[in-house]
């Protein structure tokens, strides 16, 4: 775009746009927006990340001063080694979860044809714009001591099982809740591919087995890839999941720092773990964001 | 096109019942006649509906759920309208930087963001404001808006506007009645997603909202860890109502799946 050349060129008809005359427009439009970002992106990261090397003094409540103690306390304390064990555990679980079950249901989807392809995907997809208070209060109803789930138990003759509040419960509330994240990114790719190299595997006598693994599942792969890191990224900093299925005892990073924030008050604590939390999340999409490329760079190149 | 087989077909039920279920369970007991929460096996009852609308807490956290979804759905869209616009339209210093600036609330954890404007919050003296949380909700909704909003305006002929321009049409002329007729999909779709987005956000805002702004996720997540009793399922069955209407119109303006999916 030419929004550096000066004026002097004849103006030719209708080729005056207003770039040309405003140079200085970008910034205008952009401004306001960029302004509040600022202030409310930046910013507040910055403090946060500043109030994560206070000290904090439990008997006045008081921060400052400079200190390591958070972090070295995140990977030293039993207490929070466990809990960020415990939310890699779950958070692996139901990505491992999502991919077992929402890569078949898109290309199930995909091999649909209209109207039935359109109705199920919103079935699939509109979960995500419902509360997730909302959802894990189905499920706490789902898997309650009353629930159909134990109805069905003692129906079979298993009995009744203590299904809320453990690691089990989190997970598949979790996977109901990012499935979707699963099944947009593989549905993309699978649009992507051409069906008639399906076609062609199946005709040179390859298996259908042979033809999705040699065939489709290559070419869907990245799709597969970006799915699960948002799936993790997104049940590693999960909150209103365990914070209502999981009950007191079974914390997971987001809970924990709400525990810090609001509970123990101790504020630099909590904003060292969620430094954590981001910066582990900032990695994750980073490294997939390289890898993407040289995965594109490649196949041009 | 090679169909379904059996198989795939009884696998995608359960896939479809699982998603469901517990959406349907919460609108089955919302109509429970019973004082627990118990599917409504002896006919229905509107009487936690009922409950619902006169228990001043939930009336006034639906209020403020609501003004604060209107408010920064529209002003979200208001600033990113001229953002998105200058992103796509031109090329400056910083202009990576500001796209990914704008983008980035999206790979923030919203847990990260409630904590980093609570601390913000604290140091300005605005705890408890609700200006303030209307800012940082249109934070969180702006990405959602501009990722339509490039999609709209890269995807038009600008011939349209050099015609208007070279008929002697002003600048504002241009935008206001050849731009924005042309990008309005995009802002409607937008600000019902933004809508959507900042009715149903828990997360950050656990963090920022005092007694007199608690918006309805809050106000539920707070209700649902001390007491639990059918009048949850009521809201929740109001609140999956609410979203129906939303995704329904949001389908008709845009088409749920290019938002969702993207763009084919």
């Amino acid at each position: 775009m030419s929004t550096t050349l000066p004026d002097a060129a004849p103006a030719s008809p209708g080729g005056e746009t207003p770039e040309r005359r405003f140079p200085s427009a970008p910034l205008f439009l952009s401004g306001p927006a960029a302004l509040l970002f600022a202030a409310l992106v930046l910013t507040p990261l910055f403090l946060t990340a500043l109030l994560s090397f206070n000290q904090f003094d439990y008997a006045t409540g008081r921060t400052g001063g400079f200190t390591l103690e958070h972090y070295l306390a995140v990977v030293t304390d039993e207490y929070y080694l466990e809990i960020f064990l415990r939310t890699f555990r779950i958070s692996a679980l139901a990505t491992a979860i999502c991919v077992v079950i929402g890569v078949p249901e898109a290309y199930i989807l995909s091999r649909m044809s209209n109207p039935w392809r359109s109705i199920f995907l919103l079935v699939i997809l509109a979960p995500l714009l419902v509360s997730v208070v909302v959802r894990a209060f189905g499920w706490s109803m789902l898997l309650g001591p009353e629930g159909p789930v134990n109805g069905a138990l003692i129906a079979l003759g298993i009995g009744r099982m203590k299904l809320l509040y453990s690691e089990g419960t989190v997970v598949v509330a979790l996977v109901h809740v990012m499935l979707p994240f699963m099944v947009i990114p593989v549905w993309t790719s699978l649009q992507k591919l051409d069906p008639a190299v399906e076609q062609a595997a199946l005709s040179f006598g390859a298996s259908r087995a042979t033809a999705i693994v040699r065939v489709v599942a290559p070419q869907i792969l990245p799709g597969i890839l970006s799915g699960s890191l948002i799936v993790f990224g997104l049940s590693a900093s999960a909150f209103a999941i365990p914070g209502l299925l999981g009950g007191r005892r079974l914390k997971m990073v987001a809970t924990v720092v709400y525990d810090q924030y609001l509970s123990d008050l101790n504020w630099p604590m909590g904003a060292a773990v969620a430094v954590i939390l981001l910066a582990a999340n900032l990695i994750i999409m980073l490294t997939y964001h390289r890898m993407v490329e040289g995965h594109y760079r490649r196949r041009l190149g | 096109m090679t169909r379904n087989g059996p198989v795939a077909l009884f696998f995608h039920a359960l896939v479809v019942i699982f998603m469901l279920a517990p959406l349907v369970i919460v609108c089955l007991v919302a109509f429970t006649p019973e004082n627990t929460l118990s599917l409504p096996t002896r006919g229905f009852s509107l009487r936690w509906f009922e409950a619902v609308f006169h228990h001043p807490d939930f009336v006034q956290s639906f209020w403020n759920s609501l003004w604060l979804a209107v408010l920064s759905a529209t002003l979200a869209v208001a600033l990113a309208v001229p953002a998105s616009l200058a992103i796509t339209r031109y090329e400056f210093p910083g202009r990576g930087f500001l796209n990914a600036l704008f983008l980035s609330p999206l790979i923030i954890p919203h847990l990260v963001l409630g904590v980093a404007m609570l601390r913000l919050f604290a140091v300005v003296g605005a705890a408890g404001s609700f200006g303030w949380l209307v800012a940082a909700h249109m934070v969180i909704v702006t990405p959602y808006v501009m990722r339509l909003l490039i999609a709209a305006i890269s995807g038009f002929d600008r011939s349209v506007e050099q015609a208007a321009f070279s008929l002697g049409a002003s600048e504002a002329t241009v935008f206001r009645r050849v731009t924005l007729p042309m990008i309005l999909p995009g802002v409607t779709g937008g600000w019902l997603i933004a809508f959507i987005n900042s009715f149903d956000e828990l997360t950050m805002s656990i963090f920022i909202t005092s007694p007199s702004t608690v918006t309805l996720p809050v106000r539920m997540y707070m209700y649902a860890t001390e007491s639990i009793d059918p009048m949850m399922a009521a809201v929740s069955a109001l609140i999956i109502g609410i979203t129906a209407v939303a995704v329904l119109l949001l389908d008709r303006v845009y088409g749920l799946d290019r938002i969702l999916v993207g763009q084919q």
